[in-house]
């Protein structure tokens, strides 16, 4: 059995020397107090980074571009009153990648040294020379301006590595406390706190240091009724964002109230974790006993901390070009939004349908100042009035649809990984009418309201899809009708879209996210964020998931 | 330098161990040496290497335990990992789950290591790409493969006199080939200890068969279906055996948190909950599948049978779960073994009046933790049989399925064959639920 599946079976509680091991939260294991200590001076990575490309110049590359990462994390596990697991890692080296023969090649390396960098900028070309053999498509890329030394930062307010390990420790179990008093027989809670230190220079003139944060507060608790042998677990609605430790300061404007008759606060740019892990075990000891959910057609109104993972998946993942070309055809899989399905002008979904994609929202984990092929980051449509308009491309994709400007969303998540397309945040637009939740409801004859992320599966070509979700509530005759169990829908991703029939406005936007979204092979995660606000989907299949073993 | 042999590796763990001055205090060094090559579009597309050996060291002060990891192995940096750990070890909170290092523990001899795989170059890679996309190329399809190869170490030390080293190997390779226009998908996967018995175009050849076969699929009704899953539908893609076998935790059972968690409380050991026929064991001196003989705590890895004719035998259960519950602990296995026939998927299929061949199930997720159901798809080769013949490829279709149900649903098993390191029979399974039809090829 592999590592993951090890973690997966013992619910984070790791013995010994098996250390927690999340994609993305490698490194050596250091002291928190590392973790504040400075990178490289900024001008020792440029005479660094001019090592790497003036080697790889003169070695025969036509490109070269060489990054140099900091990548610090630092992730922390409890269980009810106990802490199982506290680990702060850093990992620190270099990889570099050139254009020779049309072709492209990589090498990292951790020697971070003048001669290091030189001799992995070496072994780039002599890779990338050695694939130009078999090589059918040389590789073209989209003009990029130099854009000099620059540098970017997350604009976060309390860097999370400042706070003592002893805080959040605190937080965590003053979480599971709540829940526990709650009625919770279980609660499990962990913290992931990310930075990442990139420096990016290209022979294209480009010199970026950016500094980049992330986190994400996550908790599970479980209500069990011995009699019955039921258990039902409620996960935190909290999201991963593009913040620092401000997000877990709970600030009344951050709350937005869910539908008259949940109880269901929303979360926007704070989460109150001890709030919603006391309401986390209420609701978890009424799923025990909650109605079980009649298969049928049902008009849904989905929370944006539930439609995220829709969006993510039957949007977001179709339009990454990649896939669409059948680069992923052996493992994320291939598109149904081919650039033939594109020219033929269908719709995606009904006209209240506009998605674009961003590498700026603030809070989002997307957001940063350039990719790691130096491209400035913009906002573009994806879907405009339900129709595609445009994919998720990087700099030697352009062309392939006749465009000549990357979108800015290369991503790799180490230093000694190769960039690749990665998705950009991926947001539906809130409904330019006012319109609140409650309102919604109030046109809503048979309906179920979903909030918070679920099972999940769609299929390769990202047709057809399943969701279930944290909690479920009836809607009859324009109301909260009691709570349900056992839903997930099923649906086709055109179908789906093509059913939005009302979007909330602007109050209720906010962002949902992906930590560890998986693509590739060798695998790479990356995080990103969803925007939307709460919307209304009509007719659509419920299937009732309860079994008997 | 990734691969350390047993000598070289106990020398520095031993002066690890000789910095510590910590009550209790272990260190592990894990090495490997990968590559890969990954193609796409009949071209490869990336190519890779790593080398990496890390040392960990765990040191604690009653129940007070800190770890230090470093990646160089000079006297001045093995002394500041340890001094790393130590001080970390005084911050950290004591362990209610507290247990004392191991001592000296018996193993059995590993064989999980080939030559041949170590031995695996880039161009070896690099021809493998080469016959795959070739044979491809020749047929008008095209190839989308990764392959994935290792030689990787384990040493293991304590202050208590445990000592522990073993070795292993593994090349792993996928491929889907597609025809041009997107109307057919087929799929073949496997892996091996010894490098020897790979063969990139004979997986090819399958998955290019399957491809051309799957043109002009057919829409069949979702429902109830007598179905044929390939090994890899049960255990590739965190396939339902493995997720069976991840659910078999002492822990979450007593708790009440499992679909082995008893009414009342307590843990369902020794029901038979699946068909008799259905036995799975681990088995790290199996010669299909050798695996690791200790596990990263050091426990010794043994024969044990986790189903036997359909009762369940045995649950994993960590040290300190087993002291508390009065059990016997559980090393973690490194494969599953599960028991089958001498049917081919051919002589399953001829035996077939009506039902449904299956490839692949793909991105497989759970649905109800307490009924263990899961939902997925099927992809890369489904089709429809009859009177013992596939007659037509059938459009892929949306599952939604309990292991446990699946395994006493129990029509036929088949000849086992390697799959992620485990022996996986195929299985013809009678009422698998198909719950609605997908579109995608």
């Amino acid at each position: 059995m592999k590592r993951r599946d090890f973690v997966g079976l013992t619910g984070l509680a790791t013995g010994a020397l098996w250390l927690p091991s999340f994609p993305g939260f490698s490194g050596t294991l250091v002291d928190p107090a590392r973790l504040l200590e400075p990178g490289l001076d900024v001008a020792v990575k440029k005479r660094l980074a001019d090592a790497a490309l003036n080697t790889a110049k003169a070695a025969g590359a036509t490109y070269a571009d060489v990054r140099i990462g900091r990548y610090l994390n630092q992730s922390v596990f409890t269980r009810e009153k106990q802490v199982q697991n506290i680990a702060s890692g850093e990992s620190f080296g270099a990889g570099v990648r050139v254009l020779a023969n049309g072709t492209w090649g990589f090498a990292s390396t951790n020697t971070v040294t003048e001669a290091g960098l030189a001799k992995a900028a070496q072994l780039a070309v002599q890779i990338a020379k050695a694939n130009s053999k078999v090589q059918k498509e040389p590789v073209k890329l989209a003009p990029q301006k130099g854009q000099g030394v620059v540098s970017w930062k997350t604009p976060i307010k309390v860097n999370a590595f400042e706070v003592p390990v002893k805080d959040k420790v605190e937080l965590l179990l003053a979480a599971n406390a709540a829940a526990l008093d709650n009625g919770a027989s279980f609660v499990n809670s962990a913290l992931f706190q990310v930075n990442e230190q990139k420096y990016f220079a290209s022979t294209d003139g480009s010199y970026i240091d950016q500094d980049v944060h992330r986190i994400w507060p996550n908790f599970s608790v479980t209500a069990i009724d011995r009699a019955s042998g039921k258990f039902r677990s409620r996960d935190a609605l909290s999201a991963p964002m593009g913040m620092g430790y401000e997000y877990l300061q709970p600030k009344a404007e951050d709350k937005i109230a869910g539908p008259t008759g949940t109880g269901l606060i929303g979360y926007r740019n704070s989460f109150d974790m001890l709030a919603d892990a006391a309401l986390a075990a209420q609701q978890a000891k009424q799923k025990l006993t909650a109605k079980s959910v009649t298969a049928g057609k049902y008009d849904l109104v989905l929370d944006p901390n539930h439609l995220g993972l829709t969006i993510h998946e039957s949007v977001g993942h179709p339009t990454e070009l990649d896939r669409v070309l059948g680069y992923e055809a052996n493992y994320a899989g291939t598109s149904f939004a081919t650039l033939d399905w594109k020219a033929k002008g269908q719709p995606y979904g009904s006209k209240l349908v506009n998605i674009v994609a961003d590498k700026l929202q603030a809070n989002s984990l997307g957001a940063v100042g350039y990719d790691d092929e130096g491209v400035p980051t913009k906002e573009w449509n994806i879907i405009k009035d339900g129709k595609l308009v445009d994919y998720q491309k990087i700099r030697d994709q352009a062309h392939i649809v006749n465009q000549n400007e990357s979108d800015g969303c290369c991503y790799a998540d180490s230093w000694s990984s190769v960039q690749f397309q990665r998705m950009p945040n991926i947001s539906l637009k809130p409904g330019t009418a006012k319109l609140s939740v409650d309102d919604m409801i109030k046109g809503v004859d048979k309906g179920i309201y979903i909030a918070g992320r679920g099972s999940f599966s769609i299929d390769q070509q990202r047709y057809n899809s399943q969701f279930g979700g944290q909690v479920f509530y009836a809607i009859e005759k324009g109301k909260i009708a009691g709570m349900l169990e056992d839903v997930a829908y099923q649906t086709n991703t055109l179908e789906f879209w093509g059913s939005c029939a009302a979007i909330c406005d602007a109050s209720d936007y906010r962002l949902f996210g992906s930590f560890f979204d998986g693509k590739g092979q060798p695998p790479q995660v990356s995080a990103v964020s969803h925007g939307s606000a709460t919307t209304r989907f009509n007719a659509v299949n419920v299937i009732n998931t309860a079994r008997k073993i | 330098m990734a691969i350390l042999s047993k000598d070289e590796a106990q020398a520095i763990l031993k002066k690890v161990l000789g910095f510590s001055k910590a009550d209790e205090c272990q260190a592990s060094l894990n090495g490997r040496t990968t590559g890969n090559v990954r193609y796409a579009r009949n071209s490869v597309s990336t190519a890779g290497a790593t080398d990496n050996v890390s040392l960990a060291v765990e040191a604690r002060f009653g129940k007070r335990a800190g770890i230090a990891t470093a990646n160089e192995f000079d006297d001045a940096t093995l002394r500041r990992c340890v001094q790393r750990a130590e001080e970390i070890a005084r911050l950290a909170p004591e362990d209610p789950e507290y247990m004392p290092l191991l001592g000296p523990q018996q193993y059995l001899t590993p064989t999980a290591y080939a030559a041949s795989t170590a031995a695996i170059t880039p161009d070896f890679r690099a021809q493998a790409a080469g016959d795959s996309i070739a044979l491809c190329t020749a047929k008008n399809l095209t190839a989308a493969g990764y392959l994935e190869d290792g030689t990787y170490f384990q040493a293991l030390r304590n202050n208590k006199g445990l000592e522990a080293y073993q070795q292993s190997t593994n090349v792993d390779f996928s491929i889907t080939v597609r025809t041009p226009d997107g109307t057919g998908s087929g799929y073949a996967t496997a892996d091996y200890t010894d490098a020897a018995k790979f063969s990139a175009k004979n997986l090819t050849q399958i998955a290019a068969d399957k491809a051309a076969g799957s043109r002009n699929a057919k829409a069949l009704e979702p429902g109830k279906y007598t179905v044929i899953l390939e090994p890899a539908a049960l255990a590739s893609d965190e396939g339902l055996l493995n997720n069976l076998m991840y659910s078999l935790g002492a822990r979450e059972a007593d708790e009440g948190r499992s679909f082995l968690s008893k009414k009342g409380g307590g843990n369902r050991k020794g029901e038979k909950l699946f068909d008799e026929r259905v036995s799975i064991y681990s088995d790290p001196l199996n010669a299909e599948v050798p695996s690791g003989v200790f596990d990263g705590e050091g426990l010794p890895v043994k024969r044990m049978a986790w189903i036997e004719k359909g009762k369940v035998s045995n649950l994993y259960t960590s040290r300190y779960w087993a002291q508390k519950t009065g059990q016997q602990p559980t090393a973690f296995p490194g494969n599953w073994i599960m028991e089958g026939g001498t049917q081919s998927v051919q002589d399953l299929i001829k035996s077939t009046a009506k039902g449904i061949l299956v490839t692949r199930l793909w991105y497989i997720r759970d649905v109800d933790p307490q009924t263990l159901l899961y939902t997925g798809l099927t992809r890369d080769g489904t089709f429809y049989i009859e009177n013992g013949q596939i007659k037509f490829p059938v459009k892929n279709f949306r599952f939604n399925e309990s292991p446990v149900i699946m395994l006493n649903n129990l029509e036929a098993i088949g000849r086992p064959v390697r799959i992620g390191g485990n022996l996986v029979p195929p299985l013809k399974i009678r009422d698998f639920t198909f719950t609605s039809l997908s579109d995608a090829v």
